[in-house]
């Protein structure tokens, strides 16, 4: 199992990164702690997004696809998990099965706009501009559904309102729900956070992940040795796709509220920054530099929404011309290389 | 003509007109460079302000549209020198670069404008046939997107730019070597690209409310269109306009603007599984058996 984590494909294989990681998750658990129960349900909003980011990662780091509908699919989620649970009811595992079922609906999407890509072989940038005009476009579409009419069962879309007046997640508990709030969510979302990450490490660590970097190196070589290219490309891009999806379902349980804006522009682009600065090529790094920016953003927020999401773009810009690669892998291999140097 | 067989043909060439205008300037940048301008609806926006703008300092509405074209061409060439140019050989990239300035442009117009600014009035005002009214600037619109089209046909034919940018289209490295002065090639055609949406923002000016974030509201049409049409301007995305603006005008007459944009998107990836390089690599494809 330990061996399967590791591998050629992740940056921080030996056992003092390992050593590091368990210590980071061990502060993060004894975290709240002795923080207040502000910081801690913020630091909750940080790890909603990682799931989306690790995403993102695995289908343009690893599978070299560049999709802009991360929100769509966060939407889908969102959505569809305050769509679900306003119907069904949280009590009994209501909104644990509200979480799966929309997590299923955005995978369901994603097989289908990723059937039509992949298989129509839209690559490049085709891939980039179609995936967004369909997030601009579902954007659309749920900023006019303010009217009465636009009801699903009991839940309202309300347009540009947004929705609201689901429920936070309840976890069953011998006959007693537990509610998902402040500490209870973030300990929920920590070790979420935590499987996805080993999960995903171990995916491409495997057969299947050495497979999806051989095709992004070349996919005609790739398909030239017997692979079906378009099979594991349309797989990546549903797993992507799919922890968008959770990322959005998450965010409506955790914040009771949805609306459009989290689905179009600028949101849309938030994700490819947070990558594309982090490190695409590595699920570390990605991770790291998706809460550093996070944090960031937020910091910054708070004096002008505007001036931060400004500065996201020339962050974008800046990385794009001067460290391609992204900045917190540069890091990383350089730290590897420290210590590799002292080991040997 | 019964006005209603003539308020088909009204909103299909409203329609038509809608995706020539916001399609021609993306798919010269795009046919030219393989490169997607992430900014292209931020190059329409800066058309629509410049416009608003100086029509509102006192210049006649024709001039003031010249100004908008002329300064999105001019924020286009100096954009492609500054941050374009170094990602020719990175054409995913240069979609990375574009939507960060995508991002500067409109939240920074936010921060510095504000999230409204003064429109003009539509034009010229309305004509009758049959029962109906019909805007008279609409049919100008689509005089426009003709107009478009023919300048396009003879820039890129007639011209010795055109037969240098062809050049540089077909095998940029022999056109270098042969004299062609390639990167200076490519500044003029992004900058043509930008002056035409710039363009295409003058022209929409008179007919939209003023917000910093209204690229937006263009670039989906835009997107879908340089998807169908492929790399040529004359031969994919006229006809992938044409073809889109029957879908649409049809979708937006019995179901409404965004069924409309929803029911656009589903044909174009619909068409795209039976038609991967578009119309243009299909009638290519077609004119070389």
């Amino acid at each position: 199992m330990f061996q399967r984590l590791n591998g050629p494909q992740t940056l921080g294989n030996g056992r003092g990164f390992w050593i590091g990681a368990l210590a980071v998750f061990a502060v993060a658990v004894a975290f709240p702690a002795v923080a207040d129960p502000y910081d801690v349900g913020n630091f909750a909003y940080f790890l909603i997004w990682i799931f989306m980011a690790l995403g993102l990662c695995l289908m343009w780091g690893y599978g070299g696809m560049l999709s802009f509908g991360q929100t769509f699919f966060f939407g889908l989620g969102g959505y569809g998990y305050g769509v679900i649970e306003i119907n069904i009811g949280a009590a009994h595992g209501g909104s644990l099965a509200a979480l799966v079922l929309a997590v299923s609906v955005a995978a369901l999407a994603a097989a289908i706009l990723g059937y039509f890509m992949i298989y129509g072989r839209i690559g490049g940038v085709f891939f980039g501009i179609v995936t967004l005009s369909t997030t601009l476009a579902l954007a659309a579409f749920v900023g006019q559904t303010a009217g009465p009419e636009w009801t699903v069962g009991t839940a309202r879309l309300n347009g540009f309102n947004g929705m609201q007046g689901m429920s936070p997640l309840q976890l069953p508990w011998f006959g007693r729900d537990i509610d998902l709030e402040e500490s209870a969510l973030y300990y929920f979302l920590l070790v979420l956070l935590a499987a996805t990450y080993v999960g995903l490490r171990l995916l491409v660590n495997s057969r299947f992940g050495n497979v999806l970097v051989a095709i992004r190196e070349d996919p005609q070589r790739a398909e030239l040795l017997g692979y079906d290219v378009r099979r594991y490309q349309l797989v990546t891009f549903v797993i992507g796709s799919l922890l968008a999806g959770l990322s959005g379902a998450l965010y409506t349980a955790w914040g009771q509220f949805i609306t459009p804006s989290s689905i179009g522009l600028p949101a849309a682009a938030m994700p490819i920054v947070w990558v594309a600065f982090a490190g695409r090529s590595d699920l570390t790094a990605t991770f790291v530099g998706t809460f550093v920016l996070l944090f960031a953003f937020q910091t910054i927020t708070i004096y002008s929404e505007q001036s931060a999401l400004v500065l996201m773009g020339l962050l974008l810009v800046a990385t794009v011309l001067f460290a391609p690669r992204g900045l917190m892998v540069g890091v990383g291999q350089s730290l590897t290389r420290s210590f590799a140097k002292r080991g040997g | 003509m019964s006005g209603d067989l003539f308020s088909y043909i009204y909103q299909f060439a409203d329609v038509f007109a809608f995706l020539v205008l916001s399609a021609a300037g993306l798919a010269i940048i795009f046919g030219m460079m393989g490169i997607i301008n992430m900014a292209h609806g931020e190059f329409i926006m800066c058309g629509v302000y410049v416009t608003s703008a100086t029509y509102h300092m006192g210049l006649p509405l024709v001039l003031a549209q010249a100004c908008g074209t002329a300064a999105a061409g001019l924020v286009g060439v100096v954009l492609e020198y500054l941050v374009i140019r170094p990602l020719y050989a990175r054409p995913l990239d240069s979609l990375l670069v574009t939507l960060g300035v995508s991002l500067i442009a409109t939240q920074g117009t936010l921060v510095i404008l504000g999230s409204t600014f003064p429109g003009i009035g539509t034009p010229l005002g309305s004509f009758d046939v049959g029962a109906y009214t019909f805007s008279t600037y609409r049919m100008v619109l689509f005089a426009a997107a003709i107009g478009v089209l023919g300048f396009v046909y003879v820039l890129f034919m007639r011209t010795g730019f055109g037969v240098q940018a062809r050049a540089t289209m077909q095998n940029a490295a022999m056109a270098r070597a042969l004299g062609v002065p390639t990167s200076r090639i490519y500044a003029l055609s992004f900058g043509i690209g930008a002056a035409l949406a710039g363009l295409c923002g003058a022209l929409y000016a008179p007919t939209m409310n003023l917000i910093p974030t209204m690229g937006a509201g263009f670039i989906v049409e835009a997107f879908v269109t340089v998807v169908v049409g492929g790399a040529s301007v004359l031969l994919g995305t006229a006809p992938a306009a044409a073809v889109l603006a029957i879908i649409r005008s049809g979708l937006n007459a019995w179901y409404g603007q965004v069924i409309g944009q929803i029911g656009l998107l589903i044909a174009v990836i619909l068409i795209v599984r039976v038609l991967p390089s578009g119309f243009s690599g299909w009638l290519a494809r077609r004119s070389a058996s």
